[in-house]
C-alpha cells in the first residue's frame, strides 16, 4: 500500500479563531462561569480550567470510558462533549459523589472489593456505574457487564468491578 | 482539531438558513462521531451549528398507526421507549447491540444515520482514501481489509456503514424526514444511504443544506418474530463483522412476509428484497433460510482478508431467521447465541 509522503495538512488559516464563548456549568453543585473556545471539550474544561483532575483522559476518542461524567444525571463521555454545548448543564464528576465527608456507596464498594489496580479508569468506572444504577436497566450480572462495556480496565479488574457494583446495588453483600 | 466558529440554531428554519450560508459548516447534535473525526483531522468544518436544543425530541404515534421519532431523540431514550420496546423490539435490540451506554446517551437518532465509516484508512489522513479525499485512491483494497465490505463494493471504496440501528430501520421500511431550503421531503430508508460507486465521498442522498428532522416507522413492527444478531470480535462495544436483522410474519408454519437486512457487509445497511421474496410462502425452516442466505450472498465478493465474512454472513442469516421464526430473539445482554 502506498503511503503519501506529504506531512500533515497545514491548519487552515482562513478559519478565524472565534472569540471565547461565555457559559455556565453547575459542577458538583457549584456554579462555574467560564469563557471557552468552542473546541474545548468538557473533559479539558473540567481538568484544565476547573482543576477537577479526578476525571481522566484515557483515549480521548470515546473508546475507553475513563472520562465518564454525569451531565444532567446521564453518563456521557466528556472527551467527545464540547463544553459550550452544555451551557447551563449540571455536571457531576467523581469529586462530587462523596457527601458530607462520607464516601459514595460505589466508592466504598470499589474499596471493599479491590475493584481496581492502577486506578486510572476508576473515576470513570464509578461515574458510569452511578449512571447505570440511576438508569435502572441492569439487574443480572450479564446486564451489568453489558451496560458497563463502555468502561475499559486494562488491569483487568472486571470481576471485582462487577462485585462492587452489585454491592452498591444491594444485590450482593 | 482545527479552530472553528460555533453558533446555535434557534429553530429548524434557522438551522437550514445557517448551513446554506456556509457550505463548509456542519450540524452537531450528539457529536460522538463528528468530534472524534475533527480530533483526527478528517472533518475540518469552518463552523459547527449546534442543533442539540431544537425541539426534535418527541416520539409520537402517526395517524397511519406508525411512529414518528424526532431526530434528536437520544439512542438510549429510543431503545428504552415503551412504544419501541413493545411494538418495534427489533429497533430496541439493534440500538442496544451498538456502542456503549455513554455513547447511546449522547448520540441522536438522526446522527446515527449520518455516522461515517470506521475504516482505518478513512481515519488515517496520511493514507489515500477516496471517501476522505476523492480521487486519491483506496488504501483498503490493497491493505488490511478484514472488516471491509463484501456486497455492493466498487473499485473506489470497500468501506462499511457502521450503524446497527440503521439495519433495523431499513428492514422495517422506515422513512427519513428532512428539511431543506424548499421545505420538507421524505426519503425511503433504503434510498437514504448510497453505494460507493465512483462517489464514495457521499454516504447519503441528503443534500448538504438539508437537516434530518424525524424518522418514521410504518405500522408493522414484527414484534412477534424478529431477531437482531451481531457478530463481532469481542462480545460488546465493537463494530459488526456481520449483523443481521430478521423479521417474519408466520401463519400456520408458513412465512407470509419476511424482512431481512445486514450490517457490517456493505457501504449501506443492506436490505435484500429478493431474499425476502424467496422466503415469502415458504415453510419457516432451514431449507428456506439457507436459500435466503444464498440469495443475499449471490454477488458477494471477498477481498484478500475478509472471505470469512461470506461464510459468517451465511450462518448468521440462517441463525437469525431461525431465532425470529422461533420467537426467541437474540439477547443483547446474555451473549449466548441460541
Amino acid at each position: 500500500m502506498a503511503l503519501t509522503t506529504t506531512a500533515a495538512r497545514p491548519v487552515d488559516q482562513t478559519v478565524p479563531a472565534q472569540e471565547k464563548i461565555p457559559i455556565v456549568l453547575i459542577v458538583n453543585g457549584v456554579e462555574a462561569s467560564l469563557e471557552l473556545a468552542p473546541w474545548t471539550t468538557l473533559l479539558d474544561a473540567l481538568r484544565d480550567r476547573l482543576n477537577l483532575t479526578g476525571t481522566k483522559k484515557g483515549c480521548d476518542h470515546g473508546q475507553c470510558g475513563a472520562c465518564t461524567v454525569l451531565v444532567d444525571g446521564r453518563r456521557v463521555n466528556s472527551c467527545l462533549t464540547l463544553a459550550v454545548m452544555k451551557d447551563g448543564a449540571q455536571v457531576t464528576t467523581i469529586e462530587g459523589l462523596a457527601k458530607d465527608g462520607a464516601l459514595h456507596a460505589l466508592q466504598q464498594a470499589f474499596i471493599d472489593h479491590d475493584a481496581f489496580q492502577c486506578g486510572y479508569c476508576t473515576p470513570g468506572q464509578i461515574c458510569s456505574a452511578a449512571g447505570l444504577i440511576a438508569e435502572g436497566k441492569a439487574r443480572s450480572a450479564d446486564e451489568i457487564r453489558e451496560l458497563m462495556s463502555g468502561n475499559i480496565c486494562r488491569c483487568g479488574a472486571y470481576p471485582n468491578i462487577l462485585a462492587a457494583i452489585q454491592q452498591a446495588m444491594g444485590t450482593r453483600s | 482539531m482545527i479552530n472553528f466558529q460555533y453558533s446555535r440554531a434557534h429553530d429548524v428554519a434557522d438551522a437550514v438558513r445557517q448551513i446554506a450560508a456556509d457550505p463548509t459548516a456542519r450540524f452537531i447534535a450528539g457529536g460522538t462521531n463528528l468530534v472524534d473525526l475533527m480530533k483526527e483531522d478528517v472533518e475540518r468544518p469552518s463552523r459547527l451549528i449546534d442543533i442539540s436544543r431544537l425541539p426534535l425530541t418527541a416520539v409520537e404515534e402517526t395517524p397511519e398507526g406508525g411512529l414518528r421519532i424526532g431526530a434528536l431523540v437520544p439512542n438510549s431514550a429510543l431503545a428504552y421507549h415503551p412504544l419501541i420496546e413493545r411494538r418495534y423490539p427489533l429497533v430496541a435490540s439493534a440500538i442496544l447491540a451498538g456502542a456503549s451506554a455513554q455513547l447511546r446517551n449522547m448520540a441522536s437518532t438522526g446522527g446515527n444515520l449520518l455516522q461515517r465509516t470506521r475504516c482505518a484508512y478513512f481515519y488515517d489522513t496520511s493514507t489515500p482514501c477516496n471517501k476522505r479525499e476523492p480521487g486519491s485512491g483506496c488504501s483498503a483494497i490493497d491493505g488490511l481489509n478484514r472488516g471491509h465490505a463484501i456486497l455492493g463494493t466498487s473499485e473506489a471504496c470497500i468501506a462499511t456503514h457502521p450503524s446497527d440501528l440503521c439495519v433495523a430501520l431499513v428492514a422495517l421500511g422506515a422513512t427519513v424526514h428532512v428539511a431543506g431550503p424548499g421545505g420538507t421531503r421524505a426519503i425511503a430508508f433504503a434510498d437514504f444511504h448510497r453505494l460507493p460507486g465512483d462517489t464514495p465521498q457521499r454516504d447519503t442522498n441528503l443534500a448538504p443544506n438539508e437537516l434530518v428532522i424525524a424518522i418514521e416507522l410504518p405500522k408493522r413492527g414484527f414484534a412477534e418474530n424478529y431477531s437482531y444478531l451481531k457478530i463481532r470480535d469481542r462480545l460488546s462495544y465493537a463494530f459488526a463483522l456481520v449483523s443481521v436483522a430478521a423479521a417474519l410474519e408466520i401463519e400456520g408454519g408458513k412465512i407470509k412476509e419476511a424482512r431481512l437486512a445486514l450490517g457490517g457487509v456493505a457501504h449501506k445497511p443492506w436490505r435484500d428484497t429478493a431474499a425476502e421474496a424467496a422466503l415469502a410462502g415458504a415453510a419457516a425452516g432451514p431449507a428456506a433460510f439457507a436459500t435466503a442466505a444464498d440469495v443475499v450472498l449471490r454477488n458477494a465478493k471477498a477481498q484478500a482478508h475478509n472471505a470469512f465474512k461470506i461464510d459468517l454472513a451465511r450462518r448468521a442469516i440462517i441463525r437469525t431467521l431461525t431465532q425470529a421464526a422461533r420467537g426467541t430473539p437474540q439477547s443483547q445482554s446474555s451473549k449466548k447465541i441460541a
